[in-house]
């Protein structure tokens, strides 16, 4: 089968890098690329051909198998779509019902990145945490690029700087992206999310994670954050409000999918902040987490605080967006080509293929049906916070149970040696006396050399030999036999045991 | 004066098995605590038949016939031991060790027949010694055999789990305690020839009665009996040294055992009254969600972007006899300036400090080889996990009430941000619980041979330190 790979109108990306159509040509696919696809995100048509695919113009291009790309076709570029084939790209059938309508009515399979459930099986193909990662990064280059000062802290002979505080809201794939590029950069993170359970990834991330005081905060079942109570929501101001003041930098990337964006910073938060600020707002597309972001667009307000509200972050950074892009559509053509041999298969019972198609066989498959995300026990990210371990325990024991123990234990030994041979019990203390001394000699045995402790032990077990020669000088003849084989047996035990502690001994060294 | 000789010479040699067993609480020093044992065994040794060669001549009586079979004996057991040691693989470490054991047991068994067979009229306090001292040998000698088959594969590793199994080594302890009876009252031979018949037989039943897996534990256990016989031999025959050293020997097993059994969260008592086998096959059928499958060209690109890598091993690492190739690929990762660290669960293995040796053989240097407790904390802090044919022991389940390892401490590795597992197939570890990890987002599998693989990563590692940005996410 043919894939197609268009050049996109005013977007700096492309659905397909070299890499990634060498590997769609291992799947046993062609690949028509459109002339100039690649450029702007600085792969010349040259690098395409090279690998194996051809280059050629919109209307062979559109009129291939599968059409990969990365934004929705023009009407224009859809009529050029053959009935049949198969379209991969964003669709945002939430948003534009109409469009996958008309997408169905020609026939044409549609299939919609941005359905891609959060499963672990569909992580690789999983478009909107690559993009989010991007958009996350990028943010926090603008910032910088807005920000008149220096990210880090530094001690200059011309004077003391103080490190830049950042804000970020929402700790999602791209949140979690920006405190990452910021901490980087040396500047002081904070974050807060609805969801607490995030704490940890952004402790981890090397930002301070701020709680929103009392209860309410939104535990989420299908991987995204929701709209949180309206308790909270008052708190959660509060906690913005207080931050504005302080902080530097905010960088806010609440967004819900297909809904307006929560409102967290309002006018007056703005207003509060000190001039030379700099906002970032990531959920611009969905009306902005900020009261005064306008979509698209950077702009200072009277105060001196410049607003991002780029909606194209990702694409600002088109190389890497394409390369991840890219990747995660090889990822579906490796799921739906099970055969490898370049045909394109679309399994409606497989989950993750069945939730991104969008339209199938002149009928429109959207909403798909709803599928438990976190399906099984499989925690997100590990038991990210493992409930104290309480083995079932039984309750302790009072304080007098080994004294009791011990005691009887005591009392019943003095009796058997008050009644034994006074020879036994000299060296019965001996035994007492070495079986203690032996404990804490052992105890200090450092775990790593245990099987050389234990072939040492072995070997001077084999003292055992003593007992066997002092038989070996007996007159009876039974007796000198059978202390010959112990005698054996003893000295194989000893000679054996040393050498191969000394071997193993020796093969530990230390680097260097 | 003679008798002031000896009792010296045996507080020496006591006291440099001590200082040998001490000498082994570093590496530093471990080597110095070698050459004390044998310091001492030497003492010991040549100290005995001076005495035995002075009461003879003294007496003018030599027994040339007694020093020709001293001599053979020590030949022939040097010559034996020395081989063994020097051409034993450090795999088969476990196999030897128990062997080891099992000599232990069977001489500690003769020493007590020799010493009935030489006086059977001594008092009952005496028999008593005897008696005990050869019930305990003889069980350590086929309890190691039983282990020493079931580590090398010659009898099944599988727990052998006959119908009423505790009461059978309930009933066996009991005949023999009234064989004993009978042989203080008798000083007949025949009830110590059947006590020692029994004592075989349930030696052969506990170590059957255990799995695979166990192992570290039985092996210790048997270390343990081993110098109790030896202590027991010795309070028969009147020799201090003996009674020091087995005390020694039997204190170092017993502790040994107790480590293993706190690292698998078990009671010892549950351990020696079989595994896990009786009630697991419920267990792993739980739909645990999909896993994530990795080649080794894409294993190694992971590493060649990680910047701190912690490999995990187990038994499987044993098996496949991958500790090799996994020192070589530690280097070639640390020449990339990768921080690699080794995390060893205490029960890794089938003998205590079983990895440590292995990396050991392969020259991996033992100061990144870090035991559980030293390295669980950096687990998150770190980028890539390669656990190596390790299961049970790196399983998130242990964290969680329920499942039949709850409570076991493990190993961390899902903390890392990326987890690579080497396994052989996705089948359930030695407990039958199903691993969680395995189904982690951050997961992935390697399936096949651990060396094999481990050497396919090596060899598609691509050249030069190559530190790609590792996204933020």
């Amino acid at each position: 089968m043919r894939i197609g790979v268009p050049h996109e109108t005013g977007d700096s990306r492309v659905a397909a890098t070299p890499t990634t159509v060498k590997q769609i040509l291992d799947l046993g696919y062609e690949v028509v690329m459109e002339h100039g696809a690649g450029a702007a995100s600085s792969f010349p048509d040259a690098s395409y051909e090279a690998v194996g695919a051809t280059v050629s113009d919109a209307a062979r291009v559109w009129a291939s198998d599968v059409v990969l790309s990365v934004n929705e076709p023009t009407p224009a570029q859809a009529g050029q779509l053959r009935r049949g084939s198969v379209l991969i790209t964003f669709l945002h059938p939430r948003q534009e019902p109409n469009q996958v309508a008309e997408l169905a009515g020609r026939g044409v399979t549609a299939l919609s990145m941005d359905m891609v459930p959060r499963t672990s099986r569909a992580q690789s193909l999983d478009a909107l945490s690559s993009l989010a990662n991007i958009s996350g990064y990028r943010a926090v280059v603008e910032a910088a690029h807005a920000f008149g000062r220096f990210f880090t802290g530094q001690v200059t002979a011309a004077g003391k700087v103080p490190p830049a505080k950042v804000l970020v809201a929402g700790t999602g794939v791209a949140g979690l992206a920006a405190i990452g590029a910021a901490n980087a950069l040396g500047a002081i993170v904070r974050a807060t999310d609805v969801r607490p359970e995030t704490a940890e990834q952004v402790e981890s991330m090397g930002a301070t994670f701020l709680h929103v005081g009392g209860s309410g905060q939104g535990v989420s079942s299908d991987g995204y954050a929701k709209e949180a109570s309206a308790d909270y929501a008052v708190r959660a101001a509060e906690l913005y409000a207080q931050q504005a003041r302080d902080v530097d930098i905010i960088i806010t990337t609440a967004a819900i999918p297909g809904r307006r964006s929560p409102l967290l910073i309002t006018s007056e938060m703005v207003r509060s902040m000190k001039p030379g600020s700099v906002i970032v707002d990531l959920a611009a597309l969905g009306g902005g987490n900020c009261e005064l972001t306008r979509p698209g667009e950077s702009y200072v307000t009277d105060n001196g605080v410049t607003i991002i509200g780029y909606t194209d972050l990702a694409s600002r950074l088109p190389a890497q967006s394409s390369q991840l892009y890219g990747t995660n559509l090889v990822n579906a053509l490796k799921l739906m080509t099970p055969g490898k041999d370049g045909q394109l298969v679309i399994d409606f019972d497989d989950e993750v293929v069945r939730t991104m198609a969008v339209s199938r066989d002149g009928q429109v498959t959207f909403p798909p049906p709803p599928i438990q995300v976190s399906a099984a026990p499989a925690p997100a990210p590990g038991p990210a916070a493992p409930p104290a371990v309480t083995p079932p325990s039984k309750p302790p024991r009072p304080w007098w149970y080994p004294v009791a123990v011990v005691g009887v234990g005591a009392v019943a030994l003095i009796a058997l040696l008050t009644f034994a041979p006074s020879n036994f019990v000299t060296l019965f203390g001996l035994f007492v006396l070495a079986v203690v001394v032996g404990y804490y000699v052992v105890w200090n045995v450092t775990h790593a050399l245990h099987t050389p402790l234990m072939s040492v032990t072995n070997a001077i077990s084999g003292i055992i030999i003593v007992g066997g020669m002092s038989q070996l000088a007996s007159p009876n003849w039974t007796v000198k036999m059978i202390a010959f084989v112990a005698v054996t047996l003893a000295s194989i035990n000893i000679f054996g045991g040393f050498t191969v502690t000394q071997r193993m001994l020796s093969m530990f060294r230390k680097a260097n | 004066m003679l008798h002031n000789f000896i009792s010296a010479t045996y507080i020496a040699a006591g006291v440099m098995f001590i200082l040998a067993l001490a000498g082994l609480s570093r590496h530093e020093t471990a080597k110095r605590g070698n050459a004390f044992g044998i310091l001492g065994m030497i003492f010991a040794v040549v100290a005995t038949n001076f005495v035995i060669a002075y009461d003879d001549l003294s007496v003018d009586h030599p027994q040339w016939w007694s020093a020709i079979l001293l001599y053979v004996a020590l030949a022939i057991g040097a010559t034996i031991g020395i081989w063994k040691a020097r051409t034993v693989e450090m795999t088969g470490m476990p196999e030897l060790i128990a062997q080891l054991h099992s000599f232990v047991g069977l001489a500690a068994v003769l020493v007590g027949f020799g010493s009935f067979v030489e006086n059977p009229h001594a008092d009952s306090f005496h028999l008593f010694e005897v008696f005990l001292g050869v019930f305990i040998g003889a069980v350590t000698f086929t309890g190691s055999i039983v282990a020493w088959g079931k580590l090398n594969g010659r009898f099944p590793s599988k727990p052998l789990t006959l119908p009423g199994r505790n009461w059978l080594n309930l009933g066996a302890v009991v005949v023999s305690v009234l064989l004993g009876a009978w042989f203080m009252q008798s000083h007949s031979i025949i009830p110590l020839v059947l006590m020692t018949v029994i004592a075989l037989a349930l030696g052969v039943h506990l170590v059957a009665a255990i799995g695979g897996a166990d192992m570290p534990v039985v092996i210790s256990m048997l270390n343990s009996y081993s110098g109790w016989a030896a202590a027991f031999s010795g309070f028969m025959l009147d020799i201090p040294v003996l009674i020091v050293t087995g005390a020694l020997v039997g204190a170092s097993g017993a502790i040994l055992s107790y480590i293993m059994c706190r690292a698998m969260n078990r009671s010892f008592i549950s351990v020696i009254l079989g595994g896990f086998g009786d009630d697991t096959s419920a267990a792993a059928d739980t739909d645990m969600g999909d896993y994530r499958e990795l080649t080794a060209a894409d294993v190694a690109e992971v590493l060649a972007d990680a910047r701190s890598v912690i490999i995990a091993p187990g038994y499987g690492m044993a098996v496949a006899q991958a500790q090799y190739p996994v020192a070589e690929l530690t280097a070639s990762l640390q020449a990339r300036g990768v921080t690699v660290r080794f995390a060893i669960h205490p029960v890794a293995g089938r003998l205590p400090g079983h990895m440590n040796v292995l990396l050991a053989e392969a020259h991996v240097p033992y100061d990144i080889v870090l035991e559980m407790d030293e390295i669980n904390d950096d687990f998150k802090d770190t980028d890539v996990v390669l656990v190596i044919g390790a299961n049970d022991t790196v399983n998130p389940a242990a964290m969680e009430p329920g499942s039949p390892i709850s409570g076991m401490p493990v190993l961390h590795v899902w903390e890392a941000r990326q987890v690579v597992v080497f396994k052989r197939s996705m089948n359930a570890g030695y407990a039958g619980v199903q691993n969680p990890l395995f189904f982690n987002q951050n997961s992935a599998m390697c399936f096949g041979d651990a060396k094999a693989t481990v050497q396919a990563i090596l060899s598609a590692l691509p050249a030069g330190a190559d530190h790609a940005q590792v996204g933020a996410a």
